[in-house]
Protein backbone atom coordinates (compact mmCIF):
# COMPACT_ATOMS: atom_id res chain seq x y z
CA UNK A 1 0.00 0.00 0.00
CA UNK A 2 1.28 3.35 -0.90
CA UNK A 3 0.77 6.22 2.16
CA UNK A 4 0.49 9.72 0.35
CA UNK A 5 1.25 12.51 2.87
CA UNK A 6 0.90 16.10 1.80
CA UNK A 7 4.64 17.58 2.18
CA UNK A 8 4.51 21.59 3.33
CA UNK A 9 5.51 22.13 -0.25
CA UNK A 10 2.90 20.72 -2.10
CA UNK A 11 0.06 22.98 -2.77
CA UNK A 12 -3.34 22.35 -2.85
CA UNK A 13 -5.78 23.44 -5.74
CA UNK A 14 -6.86 26.41 -4.43
CA UNK A 15 -3.86 27.60 -3.37
CA UNK A 16 -2.55 28.14 -6.56
CA UNK A 17 -1.80 31.58 -8.09
CA UNK A 18 -3.98 32.11 -11.27
CA UNK A 19 -0.99 32.11 -14.22
CA UNK A 20 -2.11 35.84 -15.22
CA UNK A 21 -1.05 37.24 -11.42
CA UNK A 22 2.06 35.03 -11.50
CA UNK A 23 3.06 36.56 -14.93
CA UNK A 24 2.21 39.90 -13.86
CA UNK A 25 3.77 39.52 -11.02
CA UNK A 26 6.95 38.10 -12.54
CA UNK A 27 7.20 40.99 -15.13
CA UNK A 28 7.00 43.35 -12.32
CA UNK A 29 9.88 41.49 -10.23
CA UNK A 30 12.04 41.85 -13.48
CA UNK A 31 11.09 45.35 -13.91
CA UNK A 32 11.91 46.08 -10.19
CA UNK A 33 15.27 44.25 -10.44
CA UNK A 34 16.70 46.21 -13.37
CA UNK A 35 15.83 49.39 -11.45
CA UNK A 36 17.07 48.50 -8.15
CA UNK A 37 20.20 46.87 -10.75
CA UNK A 38 20.91 49.96 -11.33
CA UNK A 39 19.71 51.52 -8.29
CA UNK A 40 22.31 50.23 -6.16
CA UNK A 41 25.00 50.63 -8.20
CA UNK A 42 26.44 53.61 -5.55
CA UNK A 43 25.93 51.51 -2.38
CA UNK A 44 27.74 48.11 -3.58
CA UNK A 45 30.78 49.47 -1.22
CA UNK A 46 29.02 48.61 1.93
CA UNK A 47 26.92 45.38 0.80
CA UNK A 48 24.92 43.40 3.24
CA UNK A 49 23.47 40.10 2.05
CA UNK A 50 20.56 40.25 0.09
CA UNK A 51 17.86 38.24 -1.73
CA UNK A 52 17.80 38.74 -5.55
CA UNK A 53 15.07 36.98 -7.36
CA UNK A 54 17.21 34.36 -9.58
CA UNK A 55 17.30 35.21 -13.04
CA UNK A 56 18.30 33.52 -16.64
CA UNK A 57 14.94 32.16 -17.02
CA UNK A 58 14.98 30.25 -13.58
CA UNK A 59 12.19 32.36 -11.90
CA UNK A 60 11.12 29.35 -9.64
CA UNK A 61 14.40 28.54 -8.19
CA UNK A 62 15.19 29.64 -4.37
CA UNK A 63 17.14 32.96 -4.69
CA UNK A 64 19.31 32.85 -1.56
CA UNK A 65 20.94 35.67 -0.46
CA UNK A 66 24.13 37.34 -2.36
CA UNK A 67 26.00 40.74 -2.00
CA UNK A 68 24.51 43.60 -4.01
CA UNK A 69 27.58 43.33 -6.33
CA UNK A 70 26.05 40.09 -7.67
CA UNK A 71 22.80 41.23 -7.95
CA UNK A 72 23.66 43.80 -10.32
CA UNK A 73 26.52 41.31 -12.24
CA UNK A 74 23.50 38.98 -13.31
CA UNK A 75 21.69 41.82 -14.83
CA UNK A 76 24.34 41.63 -17.91
CA UNK A 77 25.37 37.58 -17.53
CA UNK A 78 25.70 36.19 -20.44
CA UNK A 79 23.47 33.10 -20.06
CA UNK A 80 23.53 29.94 -22.20
CA UNK A 81 27.30 30.73 -23.24
CA UNK A 82 27.68 27.14 -23.36
CA UNK A 83 25.33 24.29 -23.79
CA UNK A 84 25.44 21.00 -23.18
CA UNK A 85 24.56 18.24 -25.49
CA UNK A 86 20.92 17.29 -26.95
CA UNK A 87 20.85 14.52 -25.07
CA UNK A 88 21.81 16.01 -21.56
CA UNK A 89 19.30 17.42 -19.51
CA UNK A 90 19.86 19.50 -16.87
CA UNK A 91 19.50 17.88 -13.37
CA UNK A 92 16.93 19.60 -11.08
CA UNK A 93 17.71 22.23 -8.88
CA UNK A 94 16.83 20.36 -5.71
CA UNK A 95 19.07 17.22 -6.63
CA UNK A 96 22.03 19.18 -7.58
CA UNK A 97 21.71 21.53 -4.25
CA UNK A 98 20.79 18.11 -1.57
CA UNK A 99 23.27 15.34 -3.21
CA UNK A 100 26.69 16.38 -2.34
CA UNK A 101 30.14 15.75 -1.61
CA UNK A 102 31.36 18.08 0.28
CA UNK A 103 33.37 16.27 2.86
CA UNK A 104 34.02 19.91 5.21
CA UNK A 105 30.58 19.19 6.18
CA UNK A 106 30.78 15.63 6.13
CA UNK A 107 30.30 12.19 4.41
CA UNK A 108 26.73 11.80 3.59
CA UNK A 109 25.31 13.13 0.33
CA UNK A 110 22.99 15.29 2.50
CA UNK A 111 25.61 16.40 5.23
CA UNK A 112 26.57 19.27 3.18
CA UNK A 113 22.66 20.85 2.53
CA UNK A 114 22.17 19.71 6.20
CA UNK A 115 25.22 21.36 7.86
CA UNK A 116 26.29 24.21 5.20
CA UNK A 117 23.53 26.85 5.83
CA UNK A 118 25.40 28.51 8.90
CA UNK A 119 28.65 29.04 6.92
CA UNK A 120 29.50 32.62 6.69
CA UNK A 121 30.42 33.82 2.78
CA UNK A 122 30.25 37.98 3.21
CA UNK A 123 32.75 39.00 3.44
CA UNK A 124 34.62 37.14 1.46
CA UNK A 125 38.12 37.03 0.56
CA UNK A 126 40.83 35.33 -1.85
CA UNK A 127 44.82 35.15 -1.32
CA UNK A 128 46.70 35.10 -4.94
CA UNK A 129 50.11 34.36 -3.89
CA UNK A 130 53.51 32.49 -5.57
CA UNK A 131 54.75 33.02 -8.74
CA UNK A 132 52.68 36.55 -10.20
CA UNK A 133 53.50 40.01 -10.75
CA UNK A 134 50.72 40.90 -8.50
CA UNK A 135 49.91 39.46 -5.64
CA UNK A 136 47.56 40.21 -2.73
CA UNK A 137 43.93 39.88 -0.97
CA UNK A 138 41.33 40.51 -3.02
CA UNK A 139 37.23 40.68 -2.52
CA UNK A 140 35.50 38.26 -3.81
CA UNK A 141 33.90 40.98 -6.12
CA UNK A 142 37.60 42.06 -7.47
CA UNK A 143 38.66 38.17 -8.21
CA UNK A 144 35.31 38.45 -10.89
CA UNK A 145 36.88 42.28 -11.94
CA UNK A 146 35.08 43.20 -14.87
CA UNK A 147 34.65 39.60 -16.48
CA UNK A 148 30.95 39.43 -17.60
CA UNK A 149 29.08 36.81 -15.96
CA UNK A 150 28.83 33.76 -17.75
CA UNK A 151 26.27 30.50 -17.86
CA UNK A 152 28.03 27.25 -18.26
CA UNK A 153 26.15 24.36 -18.84
CA UNK A 154 28.42 21.63 -18.27
CA UNK A 155 28.04 17.97 -17.15
CA UNK A 156 29.79 17.14 -14.04
CA UNK A 157 30.97 13.80 -13.63
CA UNK A 158 31.93 11.95 -10.06
CA UNK A 159 34.79 10.09 -9.58
CA UNK A 160 32.64 7.59 -7.94
CA UNK A 161 30.51 7.47 -11.07
CA UNK A 162 27.51 9.29 -10.93
CA UNK A 163 26.51 12.91 -13.17
CA UNK A 164 24.77 15.92 -13.86
CA UNK A 165 24.56 18.19 -15.91
CA UNK A 166 24.22 21.58 -13.75
CA UNK A 167 24.04 25.43 -15.20
CA UNK A 168 26.69 27.29 -13.44
CA UNK A 169 27.31 31.22 -13.37
CA UNK A 170 30.89 32.46 -13.89
CA UNK A 171 33.93 33.46 -15.09
CA UNK A 172 36.70 31.85 -16.89
CA UNK A 173 39.62 31.39 -14.53
CA UNK A 174 41.97 32.39 -17.46
CA UNK A 175 40.52 36.44 -16.61
CA UNK A 176 42.01 36.60 -13.17
CA UNK A 177 45.22 34.82 -13.99
CA UNK A 178 45.85 37.04 -16.83
CA UNK A 179 45.33 40.35 -14.60
CA UNK A 180 47.52 38.57 -11.25
CA UNK A 181 50.35 38.03 -14.20
CA UNK A 182 51.89 34.71 -13.80
CA UNK A 183 55.41 35.18 -13.82
CA UNK A 184 57.74 33.09 -16.17
CA UNK A 185 58.56 30.47 -13.41
CA UNK A 186 54.68 29.47 -13.00
CA UNK A 187 53.80 26.29 -14.34
CA UNK A 188 50.87 25.34 -11.36
CA UNK A 189 47.84 26.43 -10.09
CA UNK A 190 47.32 25.15 -6.37
CA UNK A 191 43.96 25.98 -5.15
CA UNK A 192 43.15 26.06 -0.95
CA UNK A 193 39.54 26.23 0.37
CA UNK A 194 38.70 27.55 3.90
CA UNK A 195 39.80 25.47 6.58
CA UNK A 196 37.56 26.78 9.86
CA UNK A 197 36.66 23.11 11.99
CA UNK A 198 34.00 25.87 13.82
CA UNK A 199 31.75 26.77 10.39
CA UNK A 200 32.74 22.72 9.01
CA UNK A 201 31.51 20.10 10.92
CA UNK A 202 33.62 18.00 8.72
CA UNK A 203 36.78 19.18 9.90
CA UNK A 204 36.37 18.30 13.09
CA UNK A 205 35.49 14.31 12.99
CA UNK A 206 38.47 12.57 14.38
CA UNK A 207 37.91 9.99 11.87
CA UNK A 208 38.40 11.84 8.48
CA UNK A 209 40.89 10.76 6.65
CA UNK A 210 41.58 14.37 4.75
CA UNK A 211 44.60 16.84 6.18
CA UNK A 212 43.11 19.60 5.49
CA UNK A 213 42.72 22.23 3.97
CA UNK A 214 41.21 20.81 0.69
CA UNK A 215 43.72 21.61 -1.66
CA UNK A 216 43.64 20.88 -5.68
CA UNK A 217 45.81 22.01 -8.52
CA UNK A 218 46.03 22.08 -12.27
CA UNK A 219 48.77 22.53 -14.50
CA UNK A 220 49.00 26.44 -15.99
CA UNK A 221 47.69 25.36 -19.40
CA UNK A 222 44.43 23.61 -17.73
CA UNK A 223 44.05 26.69 -15.86
CA UNK A 224 43.99 28.96 -18.61
CA UNK A 225 42.16 26.86 -20.68
CA UNK A 226 38.55 28.68 -21.76
CA UNK A 227 36.63 25.88 -20.27
CA UNK A 228 38.07 26.51 -16.80
CA UNK A 229 35.45 28.46 -14.81
CA UNK A 230 35.48 30.19 -11.43
CA UNK A 231 31.88 29.55 -10.28
CA UNK A 232 30.12 32.01 -7.69
CA UNK A 233 26.43 30.90 -9.13
CA UNK A 234 23.94 28.10 -10.45
CA UNK A 235 20.86 28.28 -11.98
CA UNK A 236 21.14 32.18 -12.13
CA UNK A 237 21.22 32.57 -8.63
CA UNK A 238 24.54 32.50 -5.85
CA UNK A 239 26.33 29.30 -5.02
CA UNK A 240 24.19 27.82 -2.16
CA UNK A 241 26.53 27.26 0.58
CA UNK A 242 26.86 23.13 -0.01
CA UNK A 243 27.71 23.61 -3.80
CA UNK A 244 30.87 25.55 -2.71
CA UNK A 245 30.15 28.99 -1.93
CA UNK A 246 31.36 31.65 -2.43
CA UNK A 247 33.67 30.40 -4.72
CA UNK A 248 34.36 27.38 -6.03
CA UNK A 249 36.21 25.94 -9.17
CA UNK A 250 34.79 24.14 -12.33
CA UNK A 251 36.73 21.39 -14.57
CA UNK A 252 34.49 19.58 -16.88
CA UNK A 253 36.20 16.96 -17.74
CA UNK A 254 37.91 16.37 -15.00
CA UNK A 255 36.55 14.15 -12.10
CA UNK A 256 34.25 16.41 -9.84
CA UNK A 257 36.89 16.68 -6.83
CA UNK A 258 39.42 18.60 -9.17
CA UNK A 259 36.70 21.34 -8.17
CA UNK A 260 37.56 22.71 -5.18
CA UNK A 261 35.07 24.75 -3.03
CA UNK A 262 34.65 27.48 -0.97
CA UNK A 263 38.59 28.96 -2.28
CA UNK A 264 40.52 30.65 -0.15
CA UNK A 265 43.79 30.86 -1.66
CA UNK A 266 45.02 30.47 -5.18
CA UNK A 267 48.58 30.41 -5.49
CA UNK A 268 50.65 30.12 -8.80
CA UNK A 269 53.67 27.63 -8.64
CA UNK A 270 56.88 26.26 -10.50
CA UNK A 271 56.13 22.89 -9.12
CA UNK A 272 53.13 20.28 -8.92
CA UNK A 273 51.34 21.02 -5.76
CA UNK A 274 50.07 18.29 -3.51
CA UNK A 275 46.24 17.65 -3.54
CA UNK A 276 44.32 16.69 -1.08
CA UNK A 277 42.91 12.86 -2.64
CA UNK A 278 46.19 12.32 -4.38
CA UNK A 279 48.01 12.36 -0.81
CA UNK A 280 45.24 9.98 0.87
CA UNK A 281 45.61 7.57 -1.51
CA UNK A 282 48.24 8.60 -4.60
CA UNK A 283 47.14 4.84 -6.65
CA UNK A 284 42.91 5.42 -6.67
CA UNK A 285 43.64 9.73 -7.65
CA UNK A 286 45.75 10.98 -9.75
CA UNK A 287 46.74 15.01 -10.22
CA UNK A 288 45.50 14.99 -13.81
CA UNK A 289 41.61 12.72 -12.69
CA UNK A 290 40.39 13.50 -16.38
CA UNK A 291 37.17 11.78 -16.83
CA UNK A 292 38.19 8.80 -19.14
CA UNK A 293 36.09 5.55 -18.90
CA UNK A 294 39.24 3.07 -19.73
CA UNK A 295 41.44 3.86 -16.58
CA UNK A 296 39.29 2.41 -13.51
CA UNK A 297 39.19 3.71 -10.32
CA UNK A 298 40.74 0.63 -8.34
CA UNK A 299 37.60 -0.04 -6.31
CA UNK A 300 34.66 0.11 -9.45
CA UNK A 301 34.41 0.77 -13.06
CA UNK A 302 34.82 4.46 -14.72
CA UNK A 303 33.06 2.77 -17.88
CA UNK A 304 29.34 3.86 -17.45
CA UNK A 305 28.06 6.52 -14.96
CA UNK A 306 24.37 7.15 -13.02
CA UNK A 307 23.01 10.19 -14.56
CA UNK A 308 21.23 11.81 -11.78
CA UNK A 309 18.11 11.68 -11.26
CA UNK A 310 18.16 8.10 -12.16
CA UNK A 311 14.69 6.21 -11.22
CA UNK A 312 14.77 3.19 -9.73
CA UNK A 313 12.64 0.96 -12.46
CA UNK A 314 14.51 3.26 -15.20
CA UNK A 315 18.24 3.41 -13.97
CA UNK A 316 19.52 6.19 -16.00
CA UNK A 317 23.05 4.33 -16.34
CA UNK A 318 24.99 5.86 -19.40
CA UNK A 319 28.21 5.42 -20.90
CA UNK A 320 31.59 7.50 -19.56
CA UNK A 321 32.86 9.85 -22.19
CA UNK A 322 36.38 10.39 -23.12
CA UNK A 323 37.18 13.65 -20.67
CA UNK A 324 33.28 13.97 -20.25
CA UNK A 325 32.72 14.47 -23.64
CA UNK A 326 34.84 17.45 -24.12
CA UNK A 327 37.47 15.80 -26.22
CA UNK A 328 37.10 18.16 -29.01
CA UNK A 329 38.75 21.13 -27.14
CA UNK A 330 41.03 19.50 -24.49
CA UNK A 331 42.59 16.21 -26.01
CA UNK A 332 45.14 18.31 -27.59
CA UNK A 333 46.53 19.40 -24.01
CA UNK A 334 47.30 15.51 -23.19
CA UNK A 335 49.62 14.81 -26.54
CA UNK A 336 51.79 12.62 -26.03
CA UNK A 337 51.24 11.50 -22.41
CA UNK A 338 50.29 8.02 -21.27
CA UNK A 339 47.01 8.59 -19.24
CA UNK A 340 47.14 5.46 -17.75
CA UNK A 341 49.69 6.63 -16.08
CA UNK A 342 49.10 9.80 -15.53
CA UNK A 343 45.35 9.33 -14.60
CA UNK B 1 -0.31 -11.98 42.34
CA UNK B 2 0.85 -12.20 38.66
CA UNK B 3 4.35 -13.35 38.80
CA UNK B 4 5.75 -12.11 35.73
CA UNK B 5 8.37 -14.42 35.13
CA UNK B 6 5.98 -17.28 33.83
CA UNK B 7 3.95 -14.77 32.28
CA UNK B 8 7.13 -13.93 30.27
CA UNK B 9 7.28 -17.91 29.23
CA UNK B 10 4.04 -18.48 27.97
CA UNK B 11 3.80 -19.84 24.75
CA UNK B 12 1.28 -17.69 23.39
CA UNK B 13 3.55 -14.61 24.32
CA UNK B 14 6.57 -16.12 22.76
CA UNK B 15 4.85 -16.88 19.69
CA UNK B 16 3.35 -13.28 19.61
CA UNK B 17 7.40 -12.08 19.95
CA UNK B 18 8.21 -14.16 17.02
CA UNK B 19 5.60 -12.71 14.79
CA UNK B 20 6.17 -8.95 15.86
CA UNK B 21 10.14 -9.73 15.26
CA UNK B 22 8.62 -10.97 11.58
CA UNK B 23 6.47 -8.23 10.84
CA UNK B 24 9.73 -5.34 11.76
CA UNK B 25 11.98 -7.69 9.22
CA UNK B 26 9.26 -6.95 6.46
CA UNK B 27 8.24 -3.10 7.84
CA UNK B 28 12.19 -1.69 7.74
CA UNK B 29 12.85 -2.31 4.00
CA UNK B 30 9.01 -1.06 3.32
CA UNK B 31 10.00 2.00 5.15
CA UNK B 32 12.84 2.61 2.75
CA UNK B 33 10.57 1.72 -0.31
CA UNK B 34 8.08 4.45 1.09
CA UNK B 35 10.95 7.13 1.14
CA UNK B 36 11.47 6.11 -2.74
CA UNK B 37 8.47 6.49 -3.27
CA UNK B 38 7.84 9.44 -1.89
CA UNK B 39 10.67 11.17 -3.81
CA UNK B 40 12.54 11.49 -0.13
CA UNK B 41 15.26 9.06 -1.14
CA UNK B 42 17.27 11.42 -3.10
CA UNK B 43 18.02 11.39 -7.01
CA UNK B 44 19.89 8.20 -6.65
CA UNK B 45 17.31 5.88 -5.05
CA UNK B 46 19.42 2.83 -6.34
CA UNK B 47 22.16 4.02 -4.26
CA UNK B 48 20.08 4.78 -1.72
CA UNK B 49 18.39 0.70 -0.81
CA UNK B 50 21.71 -0.62 -1.74
CA UNK B 51 23.20 1.39 1.00
CA UNK B 52 20.57 1.04 3.38
CA UNK B 53 20.11 -3.29 2.73
CA UNK B 54 23.78 -3.06 3.44
CA UNK B 55 23.51 -1.50 6.25
CA UNK B 56 20.92 -3.16 7.42
CA UNK B 57 22.44 -6.73 7.08
CA UNK B 58 24.98 -5.75 9.19
CA UNK B 59 22.68 -4.09 11.44
CA UNK B 60 20.93 -7.59 11.78
CA UNK B 61 24.06 -9.57 11.93
CA UNK B 62 25.01 -7.64 14.89
CA UNK B 63 21.62 -8.33 16.48
CA UNK B 64 21.90 -12.05 16.22
CA UNK B 65 25.05 -12.11 17.57
CA UNK B 66 23.78 -10.02 20.29
CA UNK B 67 21.00 -11.80 21.34
CA UNK B 68 22.69 -14.61 23.19
CA UNK B 69 24.62 -12.69 25.45
CA UNK B 70 20.96 -10.68 25.87
CA UNK B 71 19.60 -14.48 26.80
CA UNK B 72 21.87 -14.68 29.14
CA UNK B 73 22.08 -11.78 31.13
CA UNK B 74 18.31 -11.71 31.44
CA UNK B 75 17.42 -15.54 31.18
CA UNK B 76 13.75 -14.37 28.48
CA UNK B 77 13.73 -17.62 26.36
CA UNK B 78 12.29 -15.61 23.75
CA UNK B 79 16.01 -14.03 22.63
CA UNK B 80 17.17 -17.25 21.52
CA UNK B 81 13.98 -18.14 19.53
CA UNK B 82 14.30 -15.59 17.32
CA UNK B 83 18.04 -16.21 16.56
CA UNK B 84 17.69 -18.41 13.35
CA UNK B 85 15.02 -16.36 12.11
CA UNK B 86 16.97 -12.91 12.12
CA UNK B 87 19.84 -14.80 10.39
CA UNK B 88 17.87 -15.28 7.68
CA UNK B 89 16.24 -11.94 7.53
CA UNK B 90 20.41 -10.72 7.85
CA UNK B 91 20.81 -13.16 4.08
CA UNK B 92 17.40 -11.90 2.82
CA UNK B 93 18.47 -8.11 3.77
CA UNK B 94 22.31 -8.86 1.82
CA UNK B 95 20.87 -10.29 -1.31
CA UNK B 96 18.68 -7.42 -1.79
CA UNK B 97 21.78 -5.45 -1.29
CA UNK B 98 23.02 -7.71 -3.96
CA UNK B 99 20.31 -7.27 -6.60
CA UNK B 100 20.40 -3.41 -6.14
CA UNK B 101 23.99 -3.77 -6.97
CA UNK B 102 23.41 -6.43 -10.05
CA UNK B 103 20.32 -3.62 -11.04
CA UNK B 104 21.29 -0.19 -10.42
CA UNK B 105 25.05 -0.28 -10.33
CA UNK B 106 26.21 -2.73 -12.94
CA UNK B 107 22.81 -2.58 -15.38
CA UNK B 108 22.71 -6.20 -15.17
CA UNK B 109 25.55 -6.23 -17.31
CA UNK B 110 27.10 -9.98 -16.82
CA UNK B 111 31.03 -8.43 -18.34
CA UNK B 112 30.58 -5.91 -15.70
CA UNK B 113 30.05 -8.69 -13.06
CA UNK B 114 32.85 -10.72 -14.02
CA UNK B 115 35.22 -7.75 -14.02
CA UNK B 116 34.32 -7.00 -10.58
CA UNK B 117 34.38 -10.60 -9.15
CA UNK B 118 37.84 -10.82 -10.77
CA UNK B 119 39.57 -7.66 -10.03
CA UNK B 120 38.32 -6.23 -6.99
CA UNK B 121 38.44 -7.37 -3.48
CA UNK B 122 35.60 -5.71 -1.63
CA UNK B 123 33.22 -7.30 -4.38
CA UNK B 124 34.95 -10.64 -3.98
CA UNK B 125 34.59 -10.68 0.16
CA UNK B 126 31.26 -9.26 -0.38
CA UNK B 127 30.41 -12.06 -2.41
CA UNK B 128 31.97 -14.26 -0.11
CA UNK B 129 30.25 -13.39 2.85
CA UNK B 130 26.99 -13.27 0.65
CA UNK B 131 27.32 -17.20 -0.18
CA UNK B 132 28.40 -17.93 3.62
CA UNK B 133 25.40 -15.97 5.00
CA UNK B 134 23.21 -18.34 1.80
CA UNK B 135 24.71 -21.59 3.19
CA UNK B 136 23.90 -20.30 7.26
CA UNK B 137 20.13 -19.74 6.10
CA UNK B 138 19.56 -22.53 4.00
CA UNK B 139 20.79 -25.04 7.12
CA UNK B 140 18.47 -23.03 9.46
CA UNK B 141 15.31 -24.50 8.92
CA UNK B 142 14.51 -26.94 11.96
CA UNK B 143 14.36 -29.82 9.79
CA UNK B 144 17.85 -29.05 8.96
CA UNK B 145 18.47 -28.20 12.58
CA UNK B 146 17.82 -31.64 13.32
CA UNK B 147 19.83 -33.24 10.06
CA UNK B 148 23.10 -32.20 10.56
CA UNK B 149 23.22 -32.75 14.61
CA UNK B 150 26.31 -32.55 15.98
CA UNK B 151 27.62 -30.37 13.00
CA UNK B 152 25.16 -27.72 12.74
CA UNK B 153 27.05 -25.94 15.82
CA UNK B 154 30.29 -25.97 14.20
CA UNK B 155 28.99 -25.08 11.00
CA UNK B 156 27.08 -21.79 12.59
CA UNK B 157 30.19 -20.29 13.73
CA UNK B 158 31.23 -19.53 10.40
CA UNK B 159 28.56 -16.47 11.53
CA UNK B 160 31.44 -15.01 12.89
CA UNK B 161 33.34 -15.53 9.81
CA UNK B 162 30.69 -13.77 7.63
CA UNK B 163 30.94 -10.62 10.11
CA UNK B 164 34.48 -10.50 9.97
CA UNK B 165 34.25 -10.22 5.61
CA UNK B 166 31.23 -8.22 6.04
CA UNK B 167 33.13 -5.26 7.96
CA UNK B 168 36.21 -5.68 5.53
CA UNK B 169 33.95 -5.33 2.84
CA UNK B 170 32.53 -1.99 4.09
CA UNK B 171 36.18 -0.74 5.66
CA UNK B 172 37.17 -0.96 1.83
CA UNK B 173 34.32 1.46 0.38
CA UNK B 174 35.28 4.11 2.96
CA UNK B 175 36.45 6.88 1.08
CA UNK B 176 37.17 9.71 3.37
CA UNK B 177 35.45 9.39 7.10
CA UNK B 178 36.14 5.79 9.13
CA UNK B 179 33.50 7.48 12.00
CA UNK B 180 30.40 5.39 10.61
CA UNK B 181 32.46 1.95 9.86
CA UNK B 182 34.18 2.44 13.38
CA UNK B 183 30.87 2.45 15.18
CA UNK B 184 29.74 -0.87 13.42
CA UNK B 185 33.15 -2.42 14.10
CA UNK B 186 33.39 -0.91 17.80
CA UNK B 187 29.80 -2.88 18.72
CA UNK B 188 31.10 -6.24 16.86
CA UNK B 189 34.13 -6.18 18.71
CA UNK B 190 31.91 -5.59 21.98
CA UNK B 191 30.14 -8.77 21.07
CA UNK B 192 32.93 -10.53 20.64
CA UNK B 193 34.66 -9.79 23.76
CA UNK B 194 31.22 -10.98 25.44
CA UNK B 195 32.04 -14.17 24.01
CA UNK B 196 35.44 -14.30 25.83
CA UNK B 197 34.64 -17.30 28.10
CA UNK B 198 35.61 -15.39 31.34
CA UNK B 199 33.12 -12.32 30.27
CA UNK B 200 30.48 -14.92 28.97
CA UNK B 201 30.45 -16.95 32.69
CA UNK B 202 30.20 -13.77 34.27
CA UNK B 203 27.20 -12.90 32.17
CA UNK B 204 24.96 -15.55 33.27
CA UNK B 205 26.24 -15.25 37.04
CA UNK B 206 25.39 -11.70 37.13
CA UNK B 207 21.74 -12.67 36.49
CA UNK B 208 21.96 -15.36 39.27
CA UNK B 209 23.70 -13.88 41.60
CA UNK B 210 21.12 -10.55 41.34
CA UNK B 211 18.22 -13.00 41.81
CA UNK B 212 15.82 -11.40 39.78
CA UNK B 213 13.44 -12.87 36.90
CA UNK B 214 12.47 -16.10 35.81
CA UNK B 215 15.58 -18.24 37.32
CA UNK B 216 13.90 -17.64 40.71
CA UNK B 217 10.38 -18.50 39.91
CA UNK B 218 11.51 -21.98 38.50
CA UNK B 219 13.53 -23.00 41.57
CA UNK B 220 10.30 -22.08 43.52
Amino acid sequence: MLIRRREHSHALEHEVTPERLYRDYRDFRRERRRVLAGALGFGAACALPRAFAAAGGYEDIDPGSAPDWFGQRLGDARWKAVEPGPEDRLTPFDDVTHYNNFYEFGSGKDDPARYAGGLVTEPWSVVIDGEVARPGRLALEDVIGESRLEERIYRLRCVEAWSMVIPWLGVPLADLLARVEPTSKARFVRFESLHDPEQMPGQRSRYGLIDWPYTEGLRLDEAMHPLTLLAVGLYGRSLPNQNGAPLRLVVPWKYGFKGAKSIVRISLTDTQPSTSWQSLAPNEYGFYANVNPKVDHPRWSQASERRLPSGLFRPNLIETRMFNGYADQVASLYQGMDLKADY
Amino acid sequence: MSRPGSLLRHPRLLLGFRIVVFALAIAWPLSWACRVAQGEAGPDPGRYLLLEFGIGALTLLLLVLALTPLAKLTGWPGFGLVRRQLGVWAFVYALAHFACYLLFIIGLEPALLLADLSRRPYIIVGAAALLLLGLLAATSPRAMVRRLKKRWKPLHRMVYLALALVLLHFFWIVRADLGEWGRYALIALGLMLLRWPPLARRLGGWRRASGAGTEVNRRR
